[in-house]
């Protein structure tokens, strides 16, 4: 399946700070009753975003100087708890492009690669230091460059890490799998009866 | 050099590698319900696909299914329109579906295994993170997105990339009042919520050698908690025991043969894990959360840390937000915190053995005025056969309301929800913000036996002293 690659996201930058941010957070289970995924972005991070008369709270997503952002900044295990892919399909129709975090957890960040949205870790120093300047200049060009292996902003840059597997797979616009694993499904019906002798 | 079981189940299952470099990995079975499945028929749908093996996806009903009214339609249109979807999904494409009216409907991680679907060696996936539930009867089994159930509907096979293997021992004896539940907390507390990334949990030593497959997939259950994407125990006697006879497991010459191979499959004795992890079963204590993520948690009998307690900048900003979530004090007892709800049941702690447990110490004991609480068996089986030793009955005599079988508050996904800022006495898996289905509902996370001493008493307290059980 020729998809697009995704060797570079550039854009403005947006810091929800916090380690240990968990799916429930970025999409509550009640937005889940749907059989599309048509919608989510307006639920993403609903709970810690608005009241509950539906007014807003205080929160960098309300935040009129990082309105547009498409690129998300945050801590350590971002994505942890629920397999739900509802989650990264609600940040990517929220707007978002490419996560930056400390680390990652893991079937989040699968199902954000699956989608085609770079997840990123770098230091959590270099993090900070992004925040600090896109609180100074929320309107701050941000360059996420996969081959590179850097994000790059004014004059700065600092390294990024992205598993060669999805770094591969991104850049080289094949970030869906399911074209190649339909084609191998002589292999798949001759394991499965290499299988079946077994048990 | 000997090989851990995860190592012979990847390389048995590996199908090819992919061009990325990932896996291509042979799934035996698929489990799937009505929250992760709709969308992936869909994609199926879009690509013109049908599903490959049908005979290999089993379906059922749990997130949404009310645990009161179970009539279809469902009052909730929502969740009224998922359930119809899975319908007509699973009848069209072919799979099994264990929905209402078959008996044999619960939680997607109680049904696998009571029907003996759930097998050891075996790859097993779920567009559910507590997928690594199965892993009790050394199957490698986890949590998948959306597309990835597309990819196993289409194809039986997924892409994924090898995970390292961290054994975790735990050896002696664990104290009276100390339960499967509180190991894997305090696993989850000395590890950490992201100290499982990269790693499958092998989980062993004298402790999970006593334990029943309950037990066992109590801990499996909770893994994703700590991080880790899969965690087993290595298949033994009490596995083949526990599925023998069941409606999936292999029959007459057949089971000769499947044991055999269940027996080969086990990790060796010389294998090499990445990492070990030596615990002592005697300093396990009754262990509850006191925040919102799986590691914040404390002994029953200790304090709610300070902010200052935390060691650095992250630390204790996390601390003072879980305590302000919580409306907890730093340096307070956690014992003696008033609850509002209390909740035995879900994929964790929602099978036969959980409500029996609890039952030999709620008989006679009243749940406090101000509670509300409610015990939802894990499947229309473990409600069957719960009501047929007369356990609903001392839990409905105790002032708990005994529901039908589904996820209920776990995820709070149907009508069991919070209201307002509640504390929830919790026997399910996640303390997250809102986790409850109330955007300010609070989660005290820890064993049935301990959420019905905190019913009985009103307050979170030690069910040692609660049911007089001899520390």
């Amino acid at each position: 399946m020729a998809l697009t690659k995704v060797t570079q996201i550039a854009g403005t930058a947006v810091h929800v700070p916090g380690t240990d941010i968990d799916t429930d957070r970025i999409i509550p289970a009640r937005f889940m009753k749907c059989v599309t995924f048509d919608g989510l972005g307006e639920f993403a991070f609903y709970d810690v975003r608005k009241n509950p008369d539906g007014t807003d709270k205080p929160h960098p997503l309300n935040d009129e100087r990082f309105k547009g952002a498409n690129i998300l900044l945050s801590g350590a295990n971002f994505g942890c708890g629920s397999s739900r892919e509802h989650a990264p399909q609600a940040l990517y129709r929220f707007g978002f492009r490419a996560v930056i975090a400390e680390s990652f957890a893991e079937i989040f960040f699968g199902n954000c690669t699956t989608l085609g949205i770079p997840c990123a870790v770098a230091a959590h120093n270099d993090i900070v230091a992004l925040a600090k300047e896109v609180e100074r200049n929320p309107k701050l060009e941000v360059t996420v460059d996969l081959l590179e292996g850097k994000v790059f902003f004014e004059d700065q840059e600092f390294a990024i890490i992205v598993p060669h597997t999805a770094r591969e797979a991104l850049t080289t616009g094949q970030w869906d799998p399911i074209a190649e694993l339909l084609e191998n499904k002589d292999a798949v019906d001759a394991k499965i009866r290499e299988l079946a002798v077994v048990a | 050099m000997g090989k851990t079981l995860f190592q012979k189940v990847w390389e048995s299952h590996s199908v090819a590698t992919l061009s990325n470099g990932q896996t291509q990995l042979l799934i035996d079975t698929h489990l799937i319900h009505e929250v992760t499945s709709p969308q992936a028929f869909g994609m199926l749908r879009d690509l013109g696909l049908k599903v490959a093996y049908p005979q290999r996806t089993f379906a059922t009903v749990d997130h949404i299914v009310p645990t009161d009214q179970r009539e279809e339609p469902f009052s909730d249109s929502l969740a009224d329109a998922m359930i119809k979807e899975l319908n007509r999904n699973a009848k069209e494409f072919g799979v099994t579906y264990f929905d209402l009216r078959s008996g044999k409907q619960g939680i997607v991680h109680v049904v696998g295994p009571e029907q003996g679907i759930t097998q050891p060696g075996t790859t097993i996936a779920c567009g559910d993170s507590h997928t690594a539930t199965h892993g009790a009867f050394g199957a490698i089994a986890f949590g998948i997105g959306t597309t990835q159930v597309r990819d196993i509907l289409a194809t039986q096979t997924m892409a994924l990339s090898p995970m390292k293997v961290r054994r975790i021992n735990v050896d002696g004896e664990l104290r009276p009042g100390v339960y499967a539940k509180d190991v894997i907390l305090h696993i989850i507390r000395l590890l950490g919520a992201g100290g499982g990334k990269g790693y499958a949990y092998e989980y062993g030593g004298s402790i999970f050698d006593g334990f029943t497959m309950e037990e066992r997939m109590t801990v499996c259950n909770m893994s994703i908690e700590g991080g880790a994407r899969a965690g087993y125990v290595n298949p033994d006697e009490k596995t083949f025991e526990y599925l023998k006879g069941r409606p999936y497991s292999p029959k007459g010459e057949e089971w000769d043969k499947a044991v055999a191979a269940w027996r080969a499959v086990a990790s060796d004795a010389d294998a090499v894990y990445d990492d070990v992890v030596n615990i002592r079963a005697e300093d396990v204590p009754p262990t509850v959360t006191w925040g919102v993520s799986p590691d914040q948690a404390i002994a029953v009998n200790e304090q709610v840390p300070t902010v200052e307690s935390g060691t650095n900048a992250e630390q204790r900003i996390s601390i003072q937000e879980a305590l302000e979530y919580m409306k907890l004090e730093g340096g307070a007892p956690i014992k003696g915190t008033k609850i509002d709800v209390a909740f035995v049941g879900s994929c964790t702690n929602g099978r036969l053995s959980d409500f029996r447990e609890v039952a030999r110490f709620l008989k006679g004991k009243k749940v406090a005025g101000h509670v509300k609480a409610i015990a939802v068996p894990g499947s229309q089986i473990v409600d069957v056969l719960a009501r047929q030793e007369g356990i609903d009955q001392v839990f409905t005599d105790a002032g708990f309301e005994w529901r039908g079988a589904g996820c209920s508050m776990c995820l709070a996904m149907n009508p069991d929800k919070l209201v307002g800022d509640q504390l929830c006495a919790s026997s399910s898996n996640r303390n997250f913000k809102g986790r409850q289905g109330s955007p300010t509902g609070r989660t005290i996370l820890m064993s049935p036996l301990m959420v019905a001493a905190a019913a009985v008493t009103g307050e979170v307290a030690d069910a040692r002293e609660v049911f007089a059980l001899s520390a």
